[in-house]
Parts: structure tokens; C-alpha cells; sequence
């Protein structure tokens, strides 16, 4: 399985992320945000960081960079596309995903482990992971998700909600809220499913030396749908 | 032409800054304050001098980039 990991100016999430992708067995190439054209790929990933320095918005400039015209075009005709933390609020720029990420509700940078739950598994992502709560990393500014009333019954109309921040045994309450979203939404996926955007990086969940495994969860089974 | 651009938030959108602000502005005595809502001033020099047209291509830029209509609005506030 191929996959490629685009690289902004500020990006600081992309070398984590090839690491992570490699070490499930994906063969994965770094992408220049300047570039034109993607490699041929199974899954593209916009990483976490501060593309641009969060200048405007999160995520506004680097939505309009070269790279994402063809990022926006392979999402369209069906390709895999994850955004994680940043690459989630470039996400919601480019309009693959509905929504926006305000700052968060106590305007404090977040950076600790939290758990999701998973409310979708009829997609790549999720399908046939064992789980239905996982143990994930967040470390942000503004992963507050908002959407409008309208946008909020379609989303949920599609069942486009993929995962809702928690306590460790599954419960979605306030409490467990870390950043003032919406329903305690912490990932959405377009309507078709093929694309993803969420605030937790599965990618600093590999290894029980950093934080945790479920990360690795989430990565081999992910390669194990794709295959 | 020159032309200043004022992006607010809409107002169902929760601003915390705001709020902030208003909670320190109160602090401070200024305790006769309703509300604060933070936005973004723009100025934009442009080389199109027809008042119109470069009216026209602000607002496809507010469209476009400087705001996200999701949660914001824009408003032209001058044009010289």
C-alpha cells in the first residue's frame, strides 16, 4: 500500500506521520506543498502542525496551496484523504469536510491523552477494528468544532460524525469535552467517507515507550482495509 | 484604490476571546459594557481603479479566503 504525506511550511506532525505509516507496512512518499502532482497513492495524509504559522485561520493558506488542488481532486474521485490536527483544519478550508475549528472554549493549547469513541465503522477508516474506544494524543489551539444547526442535522443525517471525544469506558458527556465541540465531536468524514478529519494523532500512539498503542490499532487495521 | 475590509464573527458563534476581553475591560472599570466581539481589519491596495470592479474583487477575496462564511461575515468599510 502507497501512501504520501504532504509537507506545508510550518508542518511539524509529516516525519511522525511517515514513521507511523512505514512501520504498519505502507510505502510512503513526502510531498512538497509546492509540488503539482501527487504520487500514485492508497491514502494521503495532511499532517498536524502550523502550516503557514496559523496565519489568517488554521488551515486557510494552506488549503489554497498547489499541492491541494490535486489533493482536492483525488478526495473527489473517491481516494483516501486523513487529516490529522492541522491537516483536519486544512480540511475544513478546502470544503472537503463541513465545519470549522474555532479556538478552544477555556483558550488554552491542549496537549494531553484523550479518549474517542468510534461512531462510524462502515468506512476504511474504521471497519473491522475491535475496539470501540480508543486511547488517542491531542495537542492544540483551536480543535474546537463548530457547524452551523443545518450543517450539523446533515452531518448527522449521514452519519458523517467518525468519532466523539469520551471517558475511557465509551461515555460521551460535557466533562469529557476537552475543547468546547459541537456534540463532542473530535473527527467528521465527508459524505462519502473517503475522507477524514480529526483533532487526535493517532501517530504518537505507536509505540508503548511514547504514550500508548492504539495508534497502532487504528494503523493496521487501516492498511489491513486497503489492502 | 484602497479599500478596508472588516471581518466579524457571526453571531451565534461563540468568541471566547471576546468574552476575555470583556471580563478583563470589566476588571479594569469599564463596567458599563455590554459585550465585546473580536474581528479582523484588512486594508488592500489594489491597482484596479474602477470603485465598482474593485469593490467586486474584494468581495470574491472575503469569499474566497478572508473570511469563512461558516462562521464569519465581511463588510467593506471604505473605499478611496
Amino acid at each position: 500500500m502507497k501512501s504520501s504525506v504532504i509537507t506545508f511550511p510550518g508542518s511539524n506532525c509529516d516525519r511522525d506521520m511517515d514513521v507511523a505509516l512505514k512501520k504498519f507496512g505502507f510505502k510512503n512518499k513526502m510531498v512538497w506543498h509546492d509540488d503539482t502532482e501527487l504520487p500514485t497513492s492508497d491514502l494521503i495524509v495532511l499532517p498536524g502542525g502550523f502550516s503557514y504559522g496559523d496565519y489568517l485561520r488554521c488551515g486557510s493558506m494552506a488549503s489554497k496551496s498547489k499541492i491541494m488542488k490535486s489533493v482536492i481532486n483525488f478526495a473527489n474521485s473517491g481516494g483516501m484523504v486523513m487529516g490529522i490536527c492541522n491537516g483536519f483544519q486544512i480540511l475544513v478550508e478546502t470544503g472537503l469536510v463541513p465545519g470549522v475549528l474555532l479556538r478552544n472554549k477555556y483558550l488554552e493549547f491542549i496537549c494531553k491523552n484523550i479518549f474517542v469513541k468510534i461512531n462510524n465503522k462502515t468506512n476504511n477508516y474504521f471497519n473491522n477494528i475491535k475496539n470501540d474506544v480508543l486511547e488517542f494524543h491531542i495537542a492544540h489551539n483551536e480543535g474546537n468544532y463548530f457547524c452551523t444547526k443545518d450543517q450539523l442535522k446533515e452531518i448527522e443525517d449521514n452519519e458523517q460524525v467518525a468519532i466523539n471525544y469520551c471517558d475511557e469506558n465509551g461515555k460521551i458527556e460535557e466533562q469529557f469535552n476537552p475543547n468546547g465541540s459541537i456534540k463532542n465531536i473530535a473527527g467528521i468524514f465527508n459524505k462519502e467517507k473517503n475522507v477524514l478529519g480529526m483533532m487526535p494523532h493517532p501517530e504518537r500512539m505507536i509505540d508503548n515507550c511514547l504514550s500508548g498503542e492504539d495508534g497502532s490499532i487504528f494503523f493496521n487495521n487501516l492498511i489491513n482495509n486497503l489492502k | 484604490m484602497k479599500i478596508s475590509v472588516v471581518i466579524t464573527l457571526k453571531k451565534d458563534v461563540l468568541d471566547p476571546q471576546g468574552k476575555v476581553i470583556h471580563q478583563t475591560l470589566d476588571g479594569m472599570g469599564f463596567n458599563d459594557v455590554n459585550e465585546v466581539r473580536q474581528g479582523k481589519y484588512f486594508e488592500i491596495d489594489t491597482k484596479e481603479d474602477n470603485p465598482k470592479k474593485a469593490k467586486n474583487k474584494v468581495e470574491e477575496m472575503c469569499k474566497k479566503l478572508l473570511a469563512n462564511l461558516v462562521i464569519e461575515n465581511y463588510k467593506i468599510v471604505d473605499l478611496k
